[in-house]
């Protein structure tokens, strides 16, 4: 498993821990009590480092190439139960948003997300999860179709931002996105969204517009990347640690200042490090929420959705 | 249930639906010849075996692997063209249609029927494509119409089966309104949220391309199937170019966003049925077999 630099102290232990079931297995001698032992240092250890994770470190484990992606979560959710569908209907199906069909429990939902990719050539055929306009029509058309027939919509959010692109701009980037927000708005189904991974910008909110949406514990949410901010407002790249932490962009943060609704917890050391669980988890959030949500009246339902937005906003008069 | 028949009678027996094959008994796959006995043709589906190549086939073939038991009650099926403008070309087509009644056993180029699948009540519309190359003129178009508001009435779900030259000449502006008539239909049939699945089969182009086949509420379509607009021969004439490899085929059409999915034939039912369940939020009637998945697994799971 990859791990970052701030993650070596519980890497050692992991393969410590690895080394002595593997010679217990070899020898067939007794290392029971110090594996005991190994494993209570990794569980401290754990917590200690993933309790007071900086802001940037937080972001890089939203970025961990074992992290798992939208496809994983609605596979596991669905439990194979799922229909993709494509396209836009009007220039190209976009690889980097997908969505479907799927039966959580026996209920239909509309799943819609981003997806990166999880080899070299599969982030080349995502486009590392950038969107082009017609990913967010795609997303839209889904989410009309589900309101056809009164379903609830999920997205799963996991993108460093829509394609900056020639053709995406031809085609209406800015567009496409504002059409979704407006439309998600008013959409009269229950909506709930998913930061799974990075959500940067326009490009997240653009699938982001619902009646609940949560973060998972090892993301960020923000108006821009660490990263261009450091070169935009420090015109340089080396100060990333500092504007992850000044875009309060983490989702304690996100919570406070509420432009988030809740904070789905991971598995200690990020999603990645039992998947399963992490599945079970959203599942859980999801299977609980849109009950409550369903039984509201739809015009309920939206107004209240338009005036939690309504409410995010700090001035001074 | 009497008004129910039987439609493998109708496919067994009925030599005059036919399509020609070598002694009736074998089937040559035009693509890769490779040479199977009718029955196991039948038995796959109408698909070579061997190149998967889909043998264009008509409404009753469709009905009878997609309606349960291939049990189903066909309507309208006496509906027959008036030729409106007693049209001629090098025939009249008067004499032109009932030839092709004779020859083909069919009313027009369109049956439509109600039965169940999966369990479930459905309207379904199919071409057929050796009645004048499945061209859509009023018949077409009326009994689409007629499919549609069986649809609307009963409250279920309509899947229409696509497989056209487009429309039909000899009905000249009669036929190029259906196109309006049946999108119009389709239109009333959304505002009321009743699920219209469009099976897109090869070939379907021009004016039917241009109505109904392209309004599904899921638009999918059998692999390598031609699907267009302007046929390849017009377009290559005119742009006087070559025409890129896979222009126009399904797989071309799903890469530029026009179709929800391609699908064999043989998990046409599966998985139209599974959309159908999720939009109508009915548990599924069987469950899914285990072994297929309905989307294909990829690499990025
Ligand atoms: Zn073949």
């Amino acid at each position: 498993m990859e791990n970052h630099d701030f993650e070596l102290p519980v890497k050692e232990l992991v393969e410590q821990l690895d080394k002595a079931r593997a010679l217990q297995q070899e020898t067939g001698g007794d290392m029971g009590k110090s594996i005991k032992e190994l494993e209570r240092t990794l569980q401290k250890v754990r917590k200690e480092l993933y309790s007071k994770l900086s802001p940037w470190q937080r972001v890089q484990l939203s970025r961990h190439p074992q992290r798992p992606y939208s496809l994983a979560y609605i596979q596991a959710i669905t439990n194979g139960q799922w229909l993709e569908l494509h396209g836009d209907r009007g220039v190209k199906d976009d690889k980097a948003m997908i969505g479907g069909w799927g039966k959580i429990d026996g209920q239909s939902v509309m799943l819609i997300g981003h997806q990166k990719g999880i080899n070299t050539k599969m982030r080349q055929y995502r486009n590392f999860g950038m969107p082009n306009p017609e990913g967010y029509r795609k997303a839209l058309r889904l989410m009309k179709m589900a309101e056809r027939f009164n379903r609830p919509v999920v997205t799963f959010i996991d993108t460093p931002g829509a394609f900056p692109g020639i053709e995406a701009e031809e085609r209406g980037q800015g567009e496409a996105i504002a059409r979704n927000l407006f439309e998600m708005s008013i959409l009269r189904v229950p909506i709930l969204c998913f930061i799974l991974g990075e959500g940067a910008s326009g490009g997240a909110l653009g699938i982001g517009v619902g009646d609940k949406v949560y973060m998972l514990e090892n993301t960020w949410y923000s108006v821009i990347s660490p990263e261009s901010c450091s070169s935009i407002l420090w015109r340089s790249w080396n100060y990333k640690e500092q504007a992850a932490e000044a875009l309060k962009l983490t989702p304690q943060d996100m919570l406070k200042n509420k432009l988030i609704d809740e904070i789905v917890e991971e598995p200690l050391g990020g999603a990645h490090t039992d998947p399963e669980e992490s599945f079970r988890r959203v599942k859980d959030v999801i299977v609980k929420a849109l009950p409550k949500l369903q039984a509201l009246d739809p015009d309920r339902r939206v107004e209240e959705r338009i005036k939690k937005f309504a409410q995010m906003g700090v001035v001074a008069e | 249930m009497g008004w129910f028949k039987r439609s493998k009678e109708g496919i067994t027996t009925d030599t005059k639906d036919k399509r020609e094959t070598p002694e009736g008994l074998w089937y040559k796959c035009p693509r890769c010849k490779v040479i199977t006995s009718m029955e196991d043709h039948e038995r796959n589906l109408w698909v070579c075996p061997n190149c998967e190549m889909h043998e264009k086939i008509n409404a009753h073939e469709y009905f009878s692997f997609l309606f349960d038991e291939g049990v189903y009650e066909e309507f309208d099926a006496g509906m027959k063209s008036k030729d409106p403008l007693k049209f001629t070309d090098t025939k009249p087509y008067a004499a032109r249609y009932e030839a092709t009644v004779k020859k083909t056993g069919l009313n027009d180029a369109i049956s439509t029927a109600e039965g169940l699948m999966n369990g479930r009540p459905v309207v379904i519309a199919a071409m057929n494509f050796n009645f004048i190359g499945g061209s859509m003129g009023s018949v077409v178009g009326e009994k689409i119409a007629r499919s549609i508001q069986r649809s609307l009435e009963k409250r279920i779900p309509l899947i229409i089966i696509s497989k056209s030259g487009g429309a039909r000449m000899m009905e000249a502006a009669f036929s190029l309104m259906q196109m309006a008539k049946t999108s119009a239909g389709l239109a009333v049939l959304s505002k009321n949220g009743i699920p219209y699945v469009s099976l897109l089969t090869d070939p379907t182009t021009g004016g039917v391309t241009a109505s109904f086949a392209m309004l599904g509420d899921i638009n999918v379509a059998e692999p390598g199937a031609l699907i267009g607009f302007a046929g390849p021969r017009v377009v290559k004439e005119t742009i006087g170019k070559d025409l890129p490899e896979g222009f126009q085929t399904s797989e071309f059409l799903l890469e530029h966003g026009f179709l929800d999915l391609i699908s064999d034939r043989k998990d046409l039912k599966e998985r139209i049925g599974f959309f159908l369940d999720c939009a109508l939020d009915r548990e599924a009637a069987k469950p899914v077999s285990r072994k297929r998945t309905l989307t294909p697994k990829i690499a990025d799971r």
